[in-house]
């Protein structure tokens, strides 16, 4: 259940960039490499911001999927599951492209 | 990264100000937000439209965290002590593995042990007798119960350990196969204790555990005929989500394959930064 923690890390940042003004959208930005539940996240929202200044705010994910290179024959690929081999040659020296993504991109305020 | 994105203009077909992330509309503002929902597409929102001003932050979730785990590496380094940190699944073998460890290595390191517990002292109580230092961390201690151990609480721990003493510090992380992967403490390297009981499927069903594992100790070994447990199938499966991770096969139980994995530590132990 780390999504409580993430939540709560989530709120500590946005608390601080909204510096007291209300918060009516948090973007975050989450990779399909992190194994994060979407419905999980929601819930640990509203329980963490729940009487807060933050209650109300809608939490928005974007979802990354995961792409990968292969180090032997170039192709890249979107991945369905987190399996770290290229589809093309078989190869297993891949680099991550995307999908580990895990950061707050935006908020959006209400102006007082 | 650096560069300020609008995913929703394409999933909400509406605009929220270009670039700046500024929208500066007046006396518009109908919305509703509804509280704390997840999805990414809810409706119409065009209450956002105006009123509302887009700040860029950027910013990474585990951000703080990281900054601890940094602070905590540079005192593992200055105090010349290697951290390993040992994850599993509950029940996996981790404490079994760490006690048969200490009775073959407290006479050639000196070893700290960060024990990561939800409630108890039951598992740091099983670690006694080997002259190690122990640091317990309850994880519901005013950490909220938490599934994981995190830099700041395994940071609270330090001041418990002889820091400067010790040649190898092994924390053993909260038993649980999805949460303490996605926490760095400032280890030096992740090993993990995988059980044959457990099923070849788990790479797939847990990658982030298995991807960042410098180190897979399969455990139990010694039930390999006793179960329907297809190695190969599970080494394909490791494989698969990482396919640089070394491999020991152990049983705690019996003994098998603990010189390889008190090896491997002795060699992780000689080559960190800052080791003597």
């Amino acid at each position: 259940m780390h999504e409580l923690s993430i939540c709560r890390s989530i709120a500590g940042i946005v608390s601080r960039h909204a510096a007291g003004r209300p918060v009516r959208v948090v973007h975050v930005r989450i990779g399909h490499l992190r194994q994060v539940v979407p419905d999980t996240l929601a819930y640990c929202w509203s329980l963490v911001v729940e009487d807060t200044p933050l209650a109300g705010a809608e939490l928005r994910v974007e979802s990354v999927p995961a792409r990968i290179r292969c180090e032997d024959c170039g192709r890249t690929e979107t991945l369905e599951a987190p399996v770290l081999r290229c589809g093309g040659c078989d190869g297993t020296r891949v680099s991550i492209l995307a999908g580990e993504e895990f950061l707050i991109t935006s908020l959006e305020l209400a102006e007082a | 990264m650096g560069r300020f994105h609008r995913h929703d203009d394409n999933d909400h077909g509406h605009d929220h100000g270009h670039g700046h992330g500024h929208d500066h509309g007046h006396g518009h503002d109908h919305g509703e937000v509804p509280g704390g929902r997840f999805g990414d597409v809810i409706g119409d929102h065009s209450g956002y439209e105006t009123g509302t001003e887009r700040v860029t932050v950027l910013e990474r979730i585990f951000g703080e965290n990281e900054r601890t785990a940094e602070a905590n590496r540079a005192d593992f380094d200055a105090a010349g002590v290697t951290v390993v940190n040992l994850m599993s699944s509950p029940g996996a073998g981790k404490t079994t593995l760490l006690r048969e460890t200490l009775r073959r290595l407290h006479d050639r390191h000196r070893i700290g042990i960060i024990e990561g517990d939800i409630a108890t002292s039951l598992d740091a109580d099983r670690l006694e007798g080997f002259g190690a230092a122990i640091a317990l961390v309850n994880t519901d201690d005013g950490f909220g119960g938490e599934c994981h151990l995190d830099a700041p609480m395994v940071r609270s721990a330090l001041p418990r350990l002889p820091l400067s003493e010790l040649d190898l510090i092994i924390i053993e992380n909260v038993g649980n196969l999805v949460c303490p992967a996605e926490f760095v403490v400032g280890e030096h390297a992740r090993a993990m204790v995988f059980s044959i009981t457990e099923g070849e499927e788990k790479p797939l069903k847990y990658p982030v555990m298995f991807r960042t594992a410098d180190l897979v100790l399969v455990n139990k070994i010694d039930l390999l005929p006793h179960l329907d447990f297809d190695l190969g199938a599970f080494y394909a499966n490791l494989r698969a989500v990482n396919p640089k991770a070394a491999t020991l096969e152990v049983s705690a139980r019996t003994g098998q394959g603990l010189d390889a994995w008190c090896s491997w530590l002795t060699t992780v132990t000689a080559r960190s930064p800052g080791a003597a």
